[in-house]
């Protein structure tokens, strides 16, 4: 329903922007000078015949479900209303599906079935009422602005000042929701503080997060020592980075100082793509592939190594996340001053010393930036670690064990029938919160490296 | 401003501004042809360069100048599809011999580039690159005075010696100049190419520029492409005028000046075209 009043009303707007820039037109060609192009006279036209309404239905649609449920509550019958919420929750998703069809309607209960048909009636009454109020703020719209069409109108300052607004609004959007984000995390994260101290948490060295069904069960109280989790994240990403670094840097190198410009740009694409690759794929090749390979050449050497190891994870992480390191490292050697390159070659340095005493000291802090930015996707990867590193929670900084990191376990937190106010269930907000700072304060080092590095050549 | 040919220093006798008979030339070039892709940049140049002596090459833009400077320390070899024919030799040496170490060729052959590029390092840094990779010095004791030894002959020293360890990008661009000079000094090369060196500069640091390189051509060849005719007539004892990749004409200094031989020389220096 709301679908077709979109298109009614996509359809006005494309026919607004033809009548006012006809109109436009035919002033000008009655030998007015217009202020603004035809062309700013349609947009004006159309973006204040469309753009209201368009909000109106985005809020229509978003608030009307709500509306709704609020008067048929209010219809019932008092002890209904009385219900606990849980309980009213319930009655009410019934009668939803009810009246939407999805469930064939339930006779034997006389108040459902006089709820069904007051949600039917009131959803035509919002069906009805939508198109009415929204055709009329639109063609409203419309009619102003058609009478604003002048000569001396300026249809393009006035474009302009809307488009400025929409795009205020749109930059918000991003800003609020990633507030909103962080905002939540912090909530339940002091929701989980509540219950376990913060103390325990960050210091605690064991992760057990069982809560018991019944109080008197065995291992009622669960541990949330956040320490093993933290350790195994570092664990494997600093494997990924010694894997990643030196890999992505010799490559860096390679591409941007020995190898011809026209296969440069054909290899450095194909790098990227590695970068496009799901995690999960990735997960596939460490489990199946990389992790029996260790395990085998492990045992060879007479070591002792688990079928799903550190080890494995770690460097299929770093395989992923080379082309985070190459790719920008070469950008940054690339964008050394090639008088830098010719004034080392001037005084007979070779290429190798060239690129050892000159250009990566020039490049270097937007190296490290890289490198930072790499570390930061390695510590959010989970896919891999759950596939490969496996999701014991040990203690250890063996690569050849299994370990686990912090996103695995929010993962695992979060998957299944939960209860959302165990310490259970909100310590995966605080792990997220801990992971949250962590990468925040490597992207705000690495920013500011990058900052020092713009500096150096302007 | 001094008359443009009395370049001599009161007190130290004025070298020869004709190469000495029995003195050879330094460099010797012959039937040197260049190619960036298909497009023919040198042709047929052939041309003596004299030691102790500042030799000018000057012509319209895009004229070939850089390129032939460039064949000379065979900075060229960095530039994919450039392809160089004929002969050149630096005191007897071909400098194309397949067997030539480039690096080595490059340390006797320095070079000052048209936009000052110090290195992103302290000044100490960038005068020490040189020697440091030559394997110059012994002692940390020798490099101090090399250095030293190469920011006075760059008449930078006094200005710089409190400061040796902040960035040379720091200086201003005459002084990031003069220090790039001394960067090229600091590994005694026999030939400096500088190509027009002082043309991101300001008058003053051009004087300066100048007057070192009369006193640097009493131990240097120095060959500077410049598109100021009248810094050719004031550094300069030879000159060269290139035009279209051909080496049109090429003699003392004042004979280009006062008595050209060819019309196109004639059309240039008076200001016809170019
Ligand atoms: N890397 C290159 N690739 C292709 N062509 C080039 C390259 N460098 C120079 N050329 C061409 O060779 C010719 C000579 O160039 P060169 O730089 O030697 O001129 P120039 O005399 O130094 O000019 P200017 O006085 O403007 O510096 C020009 O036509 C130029 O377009
Ligand atoms: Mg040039």
């Amino acid at each position: 329903m709301s679908l077709t009043l979109f298109f009614v009303l996509l359809g006005l707007t494309v026919a607004s922007f033809w009548v006012g820039r006809q109109h436009a037109v035919s002033l000008r060609n009655g030998g007015a000078r217009l202020h603004s192009l035809p062309s700013y006279h349609g947009t004006y036209v159309a973006l204040v015949c469309g753009l209201p309404a368009a909000l109106l239905l985005l809020a229509w649609i978003s608030a009307e479900g709500w509306m709704i449920r609020q008067f048929v509550i209010a219809g019932l019958p008092d002890e209904f209303k009385q219900l606990p919420d849980g309980e009213l929750a319930l009655l009410m998703t019934d009668v939803r599906n009810m009246a939407y069809g999805a469930v064939p309607l339930d006779t034997s209960r006389p108040h459902i079935v006089s709820a069904v048909e007051h949600y039917n009636r009131l959803r035509g009454l919002s069906k009805v009422l939508s198109w009415l109020v929204i055709l009329a703020v639109a063609i409203a719209g419309f009619v102003l602005a058609r009478r604003m069409i002048a000569p001396e109108f300026r249809a393009r300052n006035a474009v302009e000042r809307i488009l400025n607004v929409v795009l205020i609004i749109s930059s918000s959007l991003a800003v609020l929701t990633t507030i909103g984000i962080v905002l939540s995390l912090v909530f339940e994260a002091l929701r989980f503080f509540a219950r376990v101290p913060v103390t325990e948490f960050l210091f605690g060295l064991t992760w057990s997060p069982q809560t018991a069904i019944r109080a008197e069960q065995v291992g009622a109280s669960g541990a949330f020592g956040a320490v093993p989790l933290i350790v195994g994240t570092l664990v494997i990403s600093v494997i990924a980075m010694l894997v990643a670094v030196p890999v992505g840097l010799m490559a860096a190198v390679y591409m941007s100082e020995f190898m011809p410009g026209r296969i440069r740009a054909v290899v450095k694409p194909i790098l990227e793509i590695l970068a496009g690759i799901p995690t999960v794929v990735y997960g596939f090749f460490a489990a199946l592939t990389v992790a029996p390979l260790v395990q085998s050449i492990g045992m060879s050497l007479g070591l002792n190594v688990a079928s799903q190891s550190a080890l494995a994870a770690g460097v299929v992480m770093g395989i992923m996340i080379i082309p985070f390191v190459s790719s920008l490292s070469d950008d940054v050697i690339n964008a050394v001053p090639q008088s830098l390159r010719e004034g080392s070659y001037g005084l007979g340095a070779t290429q190798a010393e060239t690129i050892r005493l000159v250009l990566l000291p020039a490049a270097l802090p937007g190296i490290v930036a890289s490198v930072i930015l790499a570390f930061s996707r390695a510590l959010g990867e989970t896919m891999i670690v759950v596939m490969a590193a496996g999701l014991a929670a040990n203690l250890t900084i063996n690569p050849l064990e299994s370990v686990t990191t912090v996103t695995v376990h929010i993962a695992m937190l979060l998957v299944g029938d939960q209860e959302f106010d165990s310490a259970k269930t909100l310590s995966a907000f605080a792990l997220g919160l801990l992971l949250f700072v962590v990468t925040l304060g490597l992207n705000i080092i690495a920013q500011r490296v990058v900052k020092k590095y713009r500096e150096q050549y302007e | 401003m001094e008359t443009p040919f009395s370049s001599a220093q009161p007190g130290t006798a004025p070298p020869p501004a004709v190469p000495l008979p029995n003195e050879p030339p330094s460099i010797v070039a012959r039937n040197v042809n260049v190619w960036y892709g298909d497009k023919h940049a040198i042709k047929n140049v052939s041309i003596d360069i004299y030691r102790r002596q500042v030799t000018a090459f000057i012509g319209p833009s895009g004229c070939g100048k850089s390129t032939f400077l460039r064949v000379l320390n065979r900075m060229n070899d960095i530039i994919e599809g450039c392809r160089v024919t004929g002969k050149i030799t630096l005191d007897g040496d071909d400098i194309y011999d397949p067997r030539l170490d480039v690096v080595q060729l490059r340390a006797r052959v320095g070079m000052v580039f048209q936009k000052p590029n110090p290195f992103p390092k302290s000044i100490y840094d960038n005068v020490a690159y040189g020697p440091r990779i030559h394997g110059l010095t012994r002692s940390k004791k020798e490099l101090d005075e090399i250095v030293e030894k190469s920011l006075r002959r760059a008449a930078l020293w006094d200005e710089v010696k409190d400061r040796l360890d902040e960035p040379g990008t720091a200086l201003s661009g005459g002084q990031q100049q003069r220090l790039c000079i001394a960067r090229a000094i600091a590994v005694s090369p026999d030939v400096i190419l500088m190509d027009e060196p002082c043309s991101a500069l300001d008058p003053i640091a051009t004087a300066k520029i100048e007057e070192l390189m009369d006193e640097l051509r009493q131990d240097y060849t120095i060959i500077i492409v410049t598109h100021s005719m009248q810094q050719a007539a004031r550094v300069s004892q030879r000159t060269a005028f290139f035009h279209l990749g051909d080496l049109v004409e090429v003699g003392s200094t004042e004979q280009i000046f006062t008595r050209p031989q060819d019309r196109r020389t004639q059309d240039y220096i008076t200001g016809r075209f170019g």
